[in-house]
């Protein structure tokens, strides 16, 4: 009993700290939460006039709607190129080996772990060398060559929960390869694809440090944001960050409900199969 | 069971493309640093004057050490934020998954977010100097809290301290439970299993975790330009204004370069680290 | 039986909705390797780890030594364990793993590395010292659990079935080095396994377990020869459980009769199948006669496995030594005194 006691006395101060971070965490977001209903806008404790002006305007200005919708497309289109390069990458790094094959893969992961500034001033480089005119276009190839190694890293990792028994039945039963890796290796991988083109998309929707560079004329949405932060600040941007917080936690919930039903389902597999996992 | 042109299939486009679009940046970046700039045009004749200009000019040094004592500021307080958090999380909680995801959720959160918000808090005007005031706490608004390092500080810490935990608690995960069973059976009080024990075998995620939060931390730009002030520039700004009013792109690739080299030898360094000290 | 070193009373320890321990009380003497057996589920493991300390009992007591030691916390236990997959510290050493529990209670250093070094000594693994634990065979990890466990000198060491990653041929070896290390170190052994050979090959004593509860514990020849219950009987060795009824001292199993003094009832007797021979010459007193089928016989080197059918239907199973051909229809015996009266339990 004297083992239980002690327990719980740390687990009480190291739960208290614990929880204090928690709070640090989210106490900003909070404040913008309330502050975004504010009525005198951004200064002033504590909050008065619960309004929805600000919402309100922010759905009367065409530049913000403007700009998500130049966000959503790029994001997409960085998710379409993602994957059609992280796949193949995916598949690459797990079945072949080749000369180079370790300096690519590192490669691939160098925009996650550089400091954005580094990735968009060089593609920006090379976009001024090969004349490439700064757009929208340019921003989404940005998005979507330093994402695949999200793309890469999911689908490797569901690579390895894969049977590869399966494919070898296919191939046995007379499927030629590009036929096996449609309706055996893909449909396989659902989930990780899944997971990967939700982070990759999130991921793109909020990108600013790369973007900062690209961008011709258009805004995407962080960009958008950003050029009104630097002119000074308006409460519609609390409005605009609540609604963002908003989907971005919606997001998560469900990328990690796929991700915990893809682990249950790949352990009831086997037993369906037939083995004992 | 794979056949050659499987394979080139699967390989050739992948690798061409980031050959093309990242490798070919890359490369950019390091022959525009060798590059100069005359009347408004970049003159691409070979020369060090660049790399010369930054050992010898104070300014940029400065600027350099400021940047490497904040982002390592920050790094000591992700940390010391992030360890004990995962800790909790897995050895003494019930509710792992759900707390899990709460630490998560503001990693997922835009960026510009969560740094607007502190600017909020920080401000004259803001929520904690509102509020210090109306508790009679301070009479009048602390400006140095917006607007100075101690910002960009608390800024960041904020939004790094998840990078910083996640690898912790992958590796706290990892720790085979029965061997602190083992070593309470052997007489080691709690604080002796974790300091002999838990400790050295989380070793690994807190130099990936150290790593993360002080390499995204030095080459953030961001952050200091809406709570840095013009004491809180860091290396980044220098390079960003480079790239735009003060035209000088040689230059601004030359620091960046810099900036590439000391990020990935301290990768370099920290993953031959982190395989000296795993042990599975 | 020596003196009793370990007092278990009415342990109790439940999981969720689901009782583990119903109700267990046994002693461990001093000097004694008593093997706690059963299958997956009986408890065994949970028993083991409420002695070692990494679990609270909902009520019971443990005592040792007269002292209860179930209030305090496992490291300040008199116990030390041999776990299942060893759990050795992968970023120390093997001197260094070994030494470890000596480091923490406060053993002079010099001390230390003198105990450690005649620990590993004693297991035949000195020159693997300065090894990496990780770089060892399973059967070394093993040792080394051992000696870091036997150098603190506990007064009892809990084994968690620590041999049954190992193959046959190392677990034999490994059961008889056991033996002769828990004779040499002269302390009481409690050692945890399903594998019944390996239960009576090692053990002073038997403790079988069965959902929570303790079926029997006697010496290993005492449970095959007088089982308590037709699980012991069935569990450990083959046996034939025959239901009969007792009237006034007489046994009626269809075709089998004979005496033996038993309350009147129903009653089911256990008859180990070596215990059934062929009948040859005139009928001995207190021998059981019965005419059987033999329906299948499955050669075993020095005996056969025989099966037989009575009359009645009754089915048994017979041990016979020899290869004599057999008709298919043949007399045979065996002594009363072997058939044993078990309880049913449910």
């Amino acid at each position: 009993m004297n083992h239980a006691r002690t327990r719980s006395r740390s687990g009480g101060w190291l739960g208290l700290y614990s929880w204090l971070v928690f709070a640090f965490l989210y106490l900003p977001i909070v404040v913008l939460i309330l502050y975004s209903f504010n009525g005198s806008g951004v200064g002033g404790f504590p909050p008065r006039d619960l309004t929805l002006s600000w919402y309100r305007m922010l759905f009367h200005d065409a530049a913000i709607w403007n700009s998500v919708l130049n966000s959503l497309i790029v994001a997409m289109v960085a998710v379409g190129l993602a994957l059609a390069i992280g796949i193949p990458a995916a598949l690459a790094l797990d079945r072949a080996d080749f000369p180079g094959k370790a300096i690519f893969r590192r490669l691939v992961l160098l925009p996650l772990i550089l400091p954005g500034i580094i990735t968009g001033l060089s593609l920006l480089m090379l976009c001024v060398f090969s004349g490439l005119q700064l757009s929208l276009v340019t921003i989404a190839l940005g998005h979507g060559t330093a994402l695949i190694a999200v793309a890469t890293t999911e689908i490797f990792a569901g690579l390895q929960k894969f049977d590869r028994r399966q494919e070898e039945a296919s191939l046995d039963l007379g499927a030629n390869y590009w036929q096996t890796f449609w309706r055996i290796t893909l449909p396989n991988l659902r989930l990780s694809i899944i997971g990967a083109a939700l982070l990759i998309f999130t991921l793109s929707m909020d990108e600013i440090a790369v973007s900062f560079f690209l961008v011709g004329r258009e805004n995407t949405l962080p960009l958008e944001i950003w050029s009104r932060l630097r002119r000074g600040m308006t409460p519609e941007i609390n409005a605009v960050s609540t609604i963002i917080f908003v989907f971005s936690l919606f997001t998560i919930i469900i990328w990690y409900r796929i991700r915990t039903r893809g682990e249950a389902q790949q352990l009831a597999t086997p037993i369906i199969q037939g083995e004992i996992a | 069971m794979y056949s050659r042109a499987y394979k080139s299939a699967v390989t050739l486009p992948p690798v061409a493309w980031v050959t093309l679009f990242l490798l070919c940046a890359y490369v950019i970046l390091f022959a525009h640093s060798f590059w100069s700039v005359r009347d408004g045009q970049i003159v691409r004749d070979f020369t060090l004057g660049n790399y010369k200009q930054i050992a010898s000019s104070p300014l940029y040094l400065q600027v350099l050490f400021r940047s490497m004592k904040i982002a390592g500021a920050v790094t000591l307080f992700a940390l010391l934020l992030g360890y004990p958090v995962a800790y909790y999380l897995s050895f003494n909680s019930r509710h792992k998954n759900l707390l899990f995801q709460l630490v998560i959720v503001p990693l997922w959160v835009s960026y510009l977010v969560r740094a607007y918000a502190w600017k909020t808090i920080l401000g004259s005007d803001g929520v904690l100097n509102t509020s210090l005031q109306f508790l009679h706490f301070t009479h009048e608004p602390v400006s140095a809290l917006l607007y100075s390092p101690f910002a960009v500080v608390l800024t960041l810490t904020h939004i790094y301290t998840p990078f910083a935990f996640l690898p912790i608690f992958a590796a706290l995960e990892h720790i085979p439970r029965n061997l602190i069973e083992a070593s309470h059976d052997l007489g080691g009080t709690p604080l002796q299993t974790f300091w002999r024990v838990i400790l050295p075998l989380s070793l690994p995620g807190v130099v990936a975790g150290a790593t993360f939060a002080f390499v995204l931390s030095l080459g953030d730009f961001l952050a200091p330009i809406l709570v840095g002030g013009p004491s809180g520039i860091m290396i980044s700004n220098i390079v960003v204004s480079l790239f735009g009013a003060a035209y000088d792109w040689p230059l601004g690739a030359a620091i960046s370069l810099c900036m590439l080299i000391l990020v990935v030898g301290l990768l370099f360094a920290t993953e031959r680290l982190e395989k000296r000290f795993s042990y599975q | 039986m020596n003196a009793s070193l370990l007092r278990i009373r009415e342990i109790r320890k439940r999981f969720g909705t689901r009782e583990v321990l119903r109700g267990i009380s046994l002693e461990v003497a001093e000097g004694e390797l008593l093997t706690v057996l059963g299958e997956s589920g009986s408890g065994k493991t949970t028993l083991l780890r409420l002695i070692a300390g990494f679990e609270q009992a909902d009520s019971g007591e443990i005592l040792m030594s007269g002292e209860r030691i179930d209030e305090l916390p496992s490291y300040k236990r008199p116990v030390n364990t041999v776990f299942q997959q060893y759990a050795l510290f992968p970023h120390m050493n093997v001197k260094e793993n070994v030494a470890y529990g000596l480091r923490v209670t406060g053993v002079a250093s010099s001390e230390a590395t003198q105990r450690a070094d005649q620990a590993l000594a004693q297991v035949k693994m000195t020159e693997f010292a300065s090894s990496s634990p990780t770089k060892l065979s399973g059967g070394q990890q093993q040792r080394v659990a051992l000696a870091r466990a036997l150098v603190n000198r506990p007064k009892l060491l809990l084994l968690d079935e620590p041999l049954s990653a190992l193959d046959a041929n190392l677990r034999r070896q490994m059961q008889s080095e056991l033996k002769s290390l828990q004779r040499e170190v002269g302390i009481s052994f409690v050692f945890v396994t399903h594998d019944q050979d390996e239960a009576m090959a090692l053990s002073d004593r038997i403790a079988l377990l069965r959902d929570g509860l303790l079926e029997q514990i006697a010496s290993p020849s005492e449970i095959y020869n007088r089982p308590a219950t037709a699980y012991c009987a069935a569990f450990i060795g083959k046996t034939n459980l025959v239901r009969a009824e007792v009237k006034a001292g007489q046994v009626s199993a269809g075709a089998l009769r004979w005496r033996a003094a038993q309350q009147d009832g129903l009653v089911l007797f256990s008859i180990r199948p070596e215990s059934i021979r062929v009948a040859g010459g005139a009928a001995q007193n207190g021998y059981v006669r019965f005419v059987a089928r033999i329906t299948q016989q499955m050669f075993q080197g020095p005996t056969r496995v025989v099966s037989l059918e009575c009359g009645d239907g009754t089915r048994l199973e017979a041990r016979l030594r020899g290869d004599t051909e057999l008709a298919t229809q043949s007399e045979f015996e065996f002594d009363a005194a072997d058939a044993v009266a078990v309880k049913e339990t449910a």
